[in-house]
């Protein structure tokens, strides 16, 4: 039993607008497996609470009139890694999604939930960020767009308006045309764990794919926030695809991260495994592409 | 005869348990119960002031709140040890319902009773405890210096229990010309049993008395120790025990089950029930004890010792649980298992502001194995010794026998156990292959024996009782005191008892699995892998008591001399040509209702056993060790013991993976850890806890040497907690031959391997150095 | 401020029910309380066990973090479900008690079920597949050998295929 003072149920996307309004201390919950657990150990404790679970429109992944991947908020974890349009064209995607919790976690959670509670350790979010995602937010005046970058503000806490909830996550066709990427959790177990360090790298190659044409590389908890690593990336776009350029590409990474000494692991460590993850992912990444690195 | 014992057969309780019937202590549980709640210190050491209950009166369906100013001024032992009419040799009382001195984060302070679990956790939050806050101390090497804080004024250094041996002369012998000196330290974590079943109890009053459901391995001792902590006479509780979801060792102690009562007795003998949460479970049930562990061996170029000394110090966290008996077992094994004649022990249990420590599975070997083992693998580095040879030229022989227990190691066990492990893993040929290696991903393989012994005669009384009812249809009704919770003992005793009288099969005999203490026979428990061995001697004896009441019986019935009669497959046969008489069902319905002689064929004993048995085998593991990321994967694992005879090879395989997979997590990843800077506990729920998951292992092999136990009834030993205790440091030897580092420390975490893979030079930071 | 209800409608093991549920109320809570399914246990309450798994349409859920008013109109299947009309039990339940699959029997009900939805799928799983299928469960008996021997042979079993091991 959850210590829930009153429970408001959305079964539309403009219901659940009302409610926001007529509700302004709810809070939104959508697959539950974070906020519940808050509940539980007293953090939201005796909060309202404004269900949009049973919005089935907020669900499924499908390609839109401008050629967006366009993903439901409300799509779970498990239903995007089997989605055949997840497979096409991103299945970093379906795999770093498949990588959170176990398999009921991945039922139960969403992605809209898992953008929204803001934190860095998200498996979908460093993946997001490095596809240079796009969250959709629907309020009383309609949608907005926000690249993912701008959405999250700081720990914890991302750009919803107090009339909005979040109804999709786009990635643009520039975004996923020709490109490949990989995404390395770094955990303590290998099955119902949240990242140490989570790494997602992305990589356009030349025709003759001897060169990168364009690197992105993102990651989880080595920041307050998910974060790109713009150094690295320019360190390596234009460059010949060699192992030197991967490994000056992993280097400088460092100049752009900022994990923190805590009880779940070094700042050392962290830099460490950081390196490390950049070089390896984006050696996956290249060999996905076609390509191939020497040594 | 053996028609039952020694097979694999299904368990009497698989039934009920695959179709989701079998019924656990939350499953009895009435829906009307009142809920209970603790609200727990959040400081580390202090006196409580004053507690502020005024606003959580006031959250509708609160009913009762009481406090550490309310509760009986009696100090209670939790220990689930046999009770010692000698005073000397009871266990520390230091424990209130209640406490005022708090000494651990987590400790318990006030209680709520409401009328469910909201407002019983709303109430908690709104309880203001306001504190006198004192220093505090984690370890216990600290906490025995001068001036550390104090937590129990009786013990003013903190030393809970201080225990010595001494053979020889260490000093003197140390001076021998040419020795090589090994002296090291090794450290192993706080650990919890993480049973699925959290602790749950629910207690309420019944004809003057009050009843406890609880999830517990020792319902007779609960019943000792809820009188002691409440001061009623012990026949006024009656303890019931349904099925549980495992123990470890966690509920070989006393919980939660005396506050309960009480807060029963406070709302007039309503059905209280009180669930602990996991995050609880974690803190403020019982944890493994974390231990530094010193060894210095002198040891000669010929590879054998010439002395030898261990100091251990065990963490044992507020109170006192099972005291210094842990430390104390892990000590005795120093000595037994690689004799020298010149030997010197000494073992700390030292009180400090964590966790409580207690039983967990393995009592005290996992802790020293890892040292020892991981000890006997340096010594033949700094030797340049085949630890293998090593170890065959120096575990104990054959023959030994120890002058305190007077238990005997009749058997060439290690030595067979090695044998069995080195054939299904290549271990000599990989151990070679192994070392020297380069590049960052590197192989390894790794061994250690392991030392145990059963039950725990001399040091407590160990006895088993007995009952046996025969029924109309010629099956029988079993008791015991020895519980079953989930390791499969009842189907042990089925099996047992079915050979023993002759019945045709296990499912003849029925097992009274929930325990009742008002109904079944006194008996001790489920702990230090005693329930077939201490058991089997009162079923035996209690089967052939009732065997012969049945041919008595039978001789009325048949006239044939009760010497000339046997039960074979359940039916009354004439030995001397092997003829049929009759069926035992025939003899059973005709004692019941026989005009002329009806009589209830029954029987009921106690044996107490005068003994202890060894049990041995070892682990060997092989494992990759990615060194840039710093983890390590077991990648083949073998466990090869020798329990004696095998009541149920299946069910002993069950055993030994589980037992694999708590050393796994042991050497790995699992260490509940506490802040320095509070004392709070950091990672206490299974998320941040890493208790291994299915993709955690590869396949666990389970093999077996079956030396008949001469002192056992049906010839088995202890099986239950050996199995944890040699996995740690054969992982640890086999990361050692991989990367040529030796680790310390468990668990061996990417944490630590960073570190050494750093110090060793495997791993060369260069911006690091810039930074420093 | 007063208690909330809220009536719900949903399919429990193959039979329509409706009961008015307390809106704090988890699943668990309700399929233990109101249905007395007490193969549904509860082992940490946030997700993070698997002991009180059931199916959804299906799909494995922890019951302990979903809410039960989320049951509308959903088919829920529980261990107590799974048996048979006569009392039979399913091929993975048999495989449990065949294997030495269960001990002290706490995860198995979540077990069992999750196993079922695995099975249901019809697929040829890897070894690899199948840990991660199965991995959103604790146990501390089994070390899960013998857990994941009788899933996999109930799978070997259910594509008419020779269990590799068998």
């Amino acid at each position: 039993m959850y210590d829930i003072k009153a429970l408001y149920e959305a079964d539309s996307v403009q219901d659940a607008v009302r409610l926001r309004l007529e509700h302004p201390e709810a809070q939104i919950i959508a697959g539950g497996s974070d906020v519940l657990v808050q509940m539980r150990e007293g953090k939201r404790a005796g909060k309202e609470l404004i269900s949009i679970y049973m919005i089935d429109a907020l669900r499924g992944v499908t390609i839109d009139g401008e050629e967006n991947i366009r993903i439901g908020s409300l799509t779970s974890f498990s239903h995007i890694t089997k989605d055949p349009i997840i497979r096409k064209y991103i299945n970093v995607l379906g795999e770093a999604v498949d990588m959170v919790g176990g398999p009921q976690i991945r039922n139960i959670g969403t992605i809209g939930g898992n953008t929204c509670n803001g934190v860095t350790s998200a498996d979908s979010a460093s993946t997001l960020h490095a596809w240079e995602a796009i969250v959709e937010l629907t309020g009383q005046s309609g949608t907005r767009r926000v690249p993912i970058k701008d959405f999250y503000l700081s720990a914890g806490k991302v750009d919803i308006r107090p009339d909005e909830i979040q109804t999709a996550i786009l990635i643009p066709k520039e975004s996923y045309e020709n490109t490949y990427g990989y995404y390395f959790k770094y955990a303590m177990r290998n099955a119902m764990d949240i990242a140490t360090t989570g790494c997602s790298v992305n990589c356009r190659l030349s025709p003759d794919k001897g060169t990168f044409e364009r690197v992105r590389i993102a990651y989880g908890v080595a920041g307050p926030v998910p974060m790109r690593a713009p150094r690295a990336e320019t360190a390596a776009t234009g460059q010949p695809v060699s192992r030197a350029t991967v490994e000056r590409f992993a280097l400088t990474v460092l100049e752009d991260i900022h994990p923190r000494d805590s009880w779940r692991a070094s700042k050392a460590l962290r830099q460490h495994i950081a390196v490390e993850l950049a070089d390896r992912c984006l050696t996956e990444a290249v060999k996905r592409c076609g390509g191939e690195i020497d040594g | 005869m053996s028609r039952n014992i020694g097979k694999s057969v299904a368990r009497v309780d698989a039934f009920d348990k695959v179709t989701g019937r079998a019924k656990y202590t939350d499953d009895r549980c009435d829906r009307g119960a009142l809920v209970a709640r603790v609200v727990r210190s959040t400081i580390a050491h202090g006196y409580v002031k004053s507690v502020d209950v005024s606003q959580a009166e006031k959250i509708p369906g609160v009913v009762k709140i009481v406090t550490c100013f309310d509760v009986p001024d009696i100090k209670f032992p939790t220990a689930g040890h046999p009770w010692s009419v000698e005073e000397a040799h009871q266990d520390v009382a230091d424990r209130r319902l209640l406490n005022r001195h708090v000494r651990y984060w987590g400790d318990d302070v006030a209680a709520v009773v409401a009328e469910d679990e909201v407002a019983a956790a709303q109430a908690a939050r709104a309880i203001k405890v306001e504190y006198e806050t004192l220093p505090f101390v984690l370890d216990p090497i600290e906490a025995m210096q001068p001036g550390a804080p104090v937590l129990h004024k009786e013990y003013p250094d903190n030393v809970l229990k201080h225990t010595s041996s001494r053979s020889g002369d260490y000093a003197a012998a140390i001076q021998e010309p040419g020795l090589i000196c090994v002296d090291k330290w090794y450290e192993v974590p706080t650990v919890q049993h993480c049973h699925i079943e959290n602790h749950i109890c629910f207690a309420y009053g019944e004809n003057g008395r009050i009843v406890v459901v609880t999830s517990t391995q020792i319902p007779h001792i609960v019943r000792r120790t809820v009188g002691q902590a409440l001061g009623i006479p012990w026949g006024n509780v009656q303890i019931i025990k349904p099925y549980i979801g495992g123990g470890f060792g966690n509920k070989q102690d006393t919980l939660y089950e005396p506050l309960c009562a009480w807060l029963s007795l406070q709302v007039g003998g309503r059905t209280v029930k009180l669930d602990i949460p996991r995050e609880d479970t974690f803190v403020s049930n019982r944890v493994r004890h974390a231990q530094k562990i010193h060894i210095i061996s002198w040891v000669r170029p010929d590879g054998t010792y010439a002395a030898r000394k261990l100091e251990l110090y065990s963490n044992q966290g507020a109170y006192a649980s099972h005291g210094h008996s842990i430390a104390a077992k892990g000590m005795g094994a120093f000595p037994q298992m690689y004799p020298c004649p010149n030997v010197e022990c000494d073992s700390y249990t030292v009180y400090t502001n964590r966790s409580t420590a207690g039983a967990m599975r393995g009592y005290g070997i996992p802790q020293v194995m890892f040292a020892f083992e991981s000890h006997t693998e340096d010594v033949c580095r700094r030797l340049g010794m085949d630890s293998l040879a090593f170890r065959r030229k120096n575990l104990m022989p054959v023959g030994y026998v120890d002058s305190f227990s007077k238990n005997e190691n009749y058997f060439d066990t290690f030595n067979q156990c090695f044998d069995k492990a080195i054939a299904y893993m290549d271990y000599e040929r990989k151990h070679r292959e192994y070392e020297n290696q380069t590049g960052p991903v590197r192989k390894g393989i790794g061994i250690a024996p392991f030392w145990y012994n059963t039950a725990v005669w001399p040091i407590s009384l160990e006895h088993s009782s007995c009952r046996m009812v025969l029924n109309q249809d010629g099956s029988i009704q079993l008791q015991v005191g020895e519980t079953e919770i989930g390791q499969g003992a009842d189907t042990a005793y089925a099996q047992m008892a079915a050979d023993v009288i002759g019945l045709k099969d296990y499912t003849d005999v029925h097992v009274q699995s929930c325990q009742d203490t008002d109904v079944t026979p006194f008996g001790l428990g489920a702990y230090a892998s005693r329930q077939t061995y201490t058991a089997g001697f009162s079923i035996r004896q209690t089967g052939l008591i009732l065997k012969d009441k049945i041919l008595e019986y039978a001789n009325e019935m048949t006239r044939v001399a009760k010497y000339d009669l046997d039960i074979v497959d359940s039916q009354i046969v004439r030995v001397t040509d092997g003829r049929v008489l009759m069926p035992l069902s025939q003899l059973a319905t005709e004692a019941f209702y026989s005009l002329t002689h009806s009589v209830h064929i029954t029987a009921e004993s106690t044996y107490q056993i005068k003994n202890n048995a060894y049990s041995f085998g070892c682990c060997c593991a092989e494992v990759e060790v990615d060194i840039p990321l710093c983890k390590v994967k077991v990648t083949k694992i073998i466990n090869v013991h020798d329990c004696g005879r095998l009541i149920n090879p299946a069910l002993a395989a069950a055993q030994v993976h589980g037992g694999m997979s708590m050393g796994i997590g042991y050497a790995l990843s699992e260490q509940l850890l506490f802040d320095p800077k509070t004392g709070r506990p950091l990672n206490n729920n299974l998320l941040d806890y890493k208790l291994s998951t299915v993709m955690d292992h590869p396949h666990l092999e389970a093999q077996f040497v079956e030396n008949y136990e001469p002192t056992s009834a049906f010839g088995t030993k202890a099986l239950g907690e050996p199995p944890a205790c040699p996995v740690a440091p054969a992982i640890r030897n086999a990361i050692l031959n991989a990367t040529g580092v030796e680790v310390d420390q468990a668990p061996m975490t990417p944490h630590v391997l960073y570190r050494r893979f750093c110090e060793e030079g495997l791993i060369h930071d260069s911006w690091r150095e810039e930074e420093q | 401020m007063a208690k909330q209800f809220k009536e719900v409608h949903f399919n429990l093991n193959g039979r329509d029910v409706t009961t008015v549920v307390d809106v704090r109320a988890s699943l668990t809570d309700m399929l233990r309380g109101d249905f007395r399914m007490t193969s549904v246990k509860k082992g940490c309450e946030v997700g993070e066990c698997g002991a009180c798994t059931v199916l959804i349409d299906g799909e494995a859920f922890n019951s302990c973090i979903y809410l039960a008013v989320w049951a509308e109109g959903k088919q829920i299947l529980t261990l107590e479900g799974l048996m048979g009309p006569n009392g039979e039990l399913s091929d993975i339940q048999k495989a449990f008690i065949d294997e030495t699959a269960v001990q002290c029997g706490f995860c198995t009900p979540g077990f069992i079920l999750t196993a079922t939805e695995i099975l249901n799928a019809g697929v040829e799983y890897t070894d690899d597949e199948l840990r991660k299928l199965l991995s959103g469960h604790l146990c501390r008996c089994t070390g899960y050998e013998n857990i994941f021997r009788a899933v996999k042979k109930t799978m070997y079993q259910r594509l008419g295929k020779p269990w590799p091991e068998g």
